[in-house]
């Protein structure tokens, strides 16, 4: 079947407006202004008095996003040539379809909070999305040896050098969403630049707080300036000396067989009946957090493609002038380099308790790196000598040329989106993040685990009919956006 | 108005195409530029047109249409510099009957006629070229360069359309690949070979072994 952009365009109006009828949007909060004041106050003023707790989060946070991406880039790239076995791509599927907070929780009851709890939540979704994209980079690489070369030495000799350019540039991408997960593991308590702000939040230290964002996007915004390949070796040795000096409580003997039984279900383990408990688990705790994920994530996504339309002619010198671009760039840049996660919580604590901070947070985050993604296509148009300038060109040129990839990026945005949702569940938003926080604290990890099951299942739903859709719309099945971070390219 | 390079070196970045190009183009020439393939055609154009001064309309060789939206919104794209950004957000969403009309009597000089709500994603190649050629027209000017711009289009016809669009504009630059077509519509002719201009002269008592002498 063959569908046509305005119809699913339209669909996707529809559902968003039946989300935003029954979405719960209202702010609890009496005043949000006078936070908001203090905050701003505190933007103004940040205050960096405690410069040895900054400085220690800060090295934290960059040396678990090392010591992760590291992780995830090693196996990813042992398992890479082994893609195409099902076993092996499934491994992998499962692996990066929970996200890196829900790892760390499950970790949590092995590890406990010692390092080796971060370092494994990056990297293990990560080991399994560098799997996916190196490989695809090793298919795609050419092969110019005479037939006859086995697949090892090929591998060796043409494949991966082939796309070594490519694989650190995609590299360099992953460090930089690291650095976000790493911070943001500070929510669940590793010493991180999350866990700095999230404290200084709660004693309302809005100039502390102020001083941590500061911070982390004075790390994050030159990354590219202060990673140097040459250097990578040392800031790796650097990141594990550091993690290896982190004290942390002990965790008792037998951890990891204790988690092992208990996420068995608790009717297989005590005998109880199947019943009841799957009654708690799906109907009382699955169907609405899966119904309010799906909520969260429309009005997210609605949001994200509404931002991103209007904002991705901001950053085009040829609409908005050099400057005006320049500009542009700088919110964007901003607003996109900030941790979905992390703006959730401050605007939670602006907002008060509703869906809409997870909402606001998730549409601005993945708008502005929609926005981005169009707008360097957009620079990369040949337009015509006579093509007009300003909002001219941007109505008349710039989106209907772009539309497609439009629908595409969003798209792809979506799935992506349905994860944060489940997640920012975990700041108490009713999504399925809110549900699996409640029954680790009730240590009932057997209902964790289902949660995280039907979390992976809707994922991976979305994700397949975002295939569907692009296919059924000629947008091109063999859409490649990951692994060329959005520059969309057809493989096909 | 006149168009002049004085040995100059054209070409696209860093490489060189055309070396020691002198050419003028007077007001009232209907140039046709010729030559082989990768020649050099599309530089010198290129190069004339960025020269130019004054209003000037385009039929870019890979008609320049944006596919998403209309046969009225591509060819009314010729007039969007003569308008405010307010009225041309507007017509991009809705077209007066005024902007409709004027267009439909420009499609109706290509053939068009009654195609202005199509889709141009859904045009031929032949269409979408004449979509091209009413965008010039209603665009209006000095001066029109135009890049192969019947070729998806049968002799007859591309005569006829040639003839209308130059008919329309004081002077005419076109990539032509066609020998007899040159003849029987331009008034000059400059051949590219070998990374110069090796023939310029009227059309008027031109030898054809002289014009095929470009492609041999």
């Amino acid at each position: 079947m063959r569908l046509r952009r305005r119809d699913v365009g339209l669909g996707f109006l529809l559902v968003t407006l039946a989300a935003f009828l029954v979405a719960d949007l209202g702010a609890a909060r009496p005043d949000p202004w006078a936070t908001l004041t203090a905050i701003g106050r505190g933007v103004i003023a940040p205050d960096f008095s405690d410069l040895g707790g900054l400085a220690r989060a800060t090295g934290l946070t960059l040396a678990f996003a090392f010591c992760g991406v590291a992780f995830g880039a090693v196996f990813g790239l042992l398992l890479a040539p082994f893609y195409r076995l099902a076993p092996v791509r499934w491994l992998c599927v499962s692996v990066r379809a929970v996200h890196e907070l829900f790892w760390a929780l499950l970790l949590l009851n092995v590890t406990g909070l010692s390092p080796l709890t971060g370092v494994l939540a990056i990297g293990l979704p990560y080991a399994g999305i560098f799997a996916k994209v190196f490989a695809e980079y090793m298919e795609e690489a050419r092969d110019p040896l005479p037939p006859g070369v086995g697949g090892v030495a090929a591998l060796l000799w043409a494949r991966l050098p082939g796309c070594l350019p490519q694989m650190r540039t995609y590299t360099l991408y992953r460090l930089e969403c690291g650095l976000r997960s790493s911070a943001v593991l500070g929510f669940v308590g590793l010493p991180t630049l999350g866990f700095q702000l999230e404290t200084y939040f709660r004693q309302a230290e809005y100039g502390a707080a102020a001083a941590c964002l500061l911070v982390f996007l004075a790390l994050i915004l030159p990354m590219r300036r202060w990673m140097i390949w040459r250097l990578a070796p040392a800031y790796l040795a650097v990141s594990v000396v550091a993690l290896s000096w982190v004290s942390h409580p002990p965790m008792g003997d037998g951890a990891l067989l204790r988690f092992l039984r208990d996420v068995v279900p608790a009717p297989l383990r005590t005998g109880a009946e199947w019943g009841p408990w799957l009654g708690r688990v799906f109907a009382e705790q699955a169907t609405p957090g899966t119904a309010q994920t799906l909520i969260v994530s429309q009005l997210a996504l609605g949001g994200a493609a509404v931002l991103a339309a209007v904002a991705f002619p901001l950053i085009v010198p040829r609409v908005v002038g050099r400057w005006g671009a320049v500009l542009g760039h700088g919110v964007l840049v901003v607003v996109r380099s900030l941790p979905e996660y992390m703006l959730a919580f401050v605007f939670l604590q602006i907002l008060g308790p509703s869906l809409l901070p997870a909402v606001l947070a998730l549409a601005l985050h993945n708008g502005a790196i929609i926005a981005h993604l169009m707008g360097r296509q957009a620079e990369g148009l040949r337009l015509r000598a006579d093509a007009p300038r300003g909002l001219t060109l941007a109505g008349w040129d710039l989106m209907p040329r772009l539309s497609g990839n439009f629908v595409a990026l969003c798209l792809y945005r979506w799935e992506i989106i349905v994860r944060e949702s489940a997640i920012v569940g975990l700041l108490g938003v009713a999504t399925l993040g809110f549900w699996i926080q409640t029954n680790v604290q009730e240590l009932r990890l057997d209902r964790v685990l289902m949660l995280l099951l039907v979390t992976i299942g809707i994922t991976l739903g979305i994700d397949a009919l975002s295939r569907r859709l692009r296919a059924a719309m000629g947008a091109g099945a063999g859409l490649r956006i990951e692994g060329t971070r959005g520059q969309v390219v057809r493989t096909t | 108005m006149e168009i002049a390079l004085r040995s100059e070196t054209l070409g696209w970045g860093a490489e060189a195409v055309l070396r020691d190009v002198t050419l003028t183009v007077r007001a009232g020439d209907c140039v046709a530029l010729m030559g082989r393939s990768g020649a050099g055609k599309s530089t010198l154009l290129r190069a004339l047109r960025e020269r130019a001064a004054g209003r000037v309309a385009e039929v870019a060789q890979d008609h320049g249409l944006v596919d998403a939206l209309s046969v009225f919104h591509n060819v009314w794209m010729g007039r969007l510099t003569d308008h405010g950004t307010a009225r041309n957000l507007r017509t991009l969403v809705r077209p007066s009957a005024a902007e409709r009309a004027e267009v439909e009597a420009v499609l109706a000089r290509v053939g068009l006629d009654g195609l202005q709500r199509r889709s141009v994603g859904a045009l031929s190649g032949g269409q979408r070229q004449r979509v091209a050629l009413a965008r010039a027209m209603l665009r209006g000017g000095a001066v029109v360069f135009a890049d192969e711009p019947v070729s998806s289009l049968d002799p007859a016809q591309g005569d006829a359309l040639l003839q209308s669009l130059i008919g329309q504009f004081e002077t005419s630059v076109m990539v032509l690949h066609d020998v007899g077509q040159a003849r029987r519509v331009a008034s000059r002719v400059v051949g590219l070979k070998g990374g110069t201009v090796a023939l310029d002269a009227p059309v008027a008592g031109l030898d054809v072994a002289r014009l095929m002498e470009l492609y041999a």
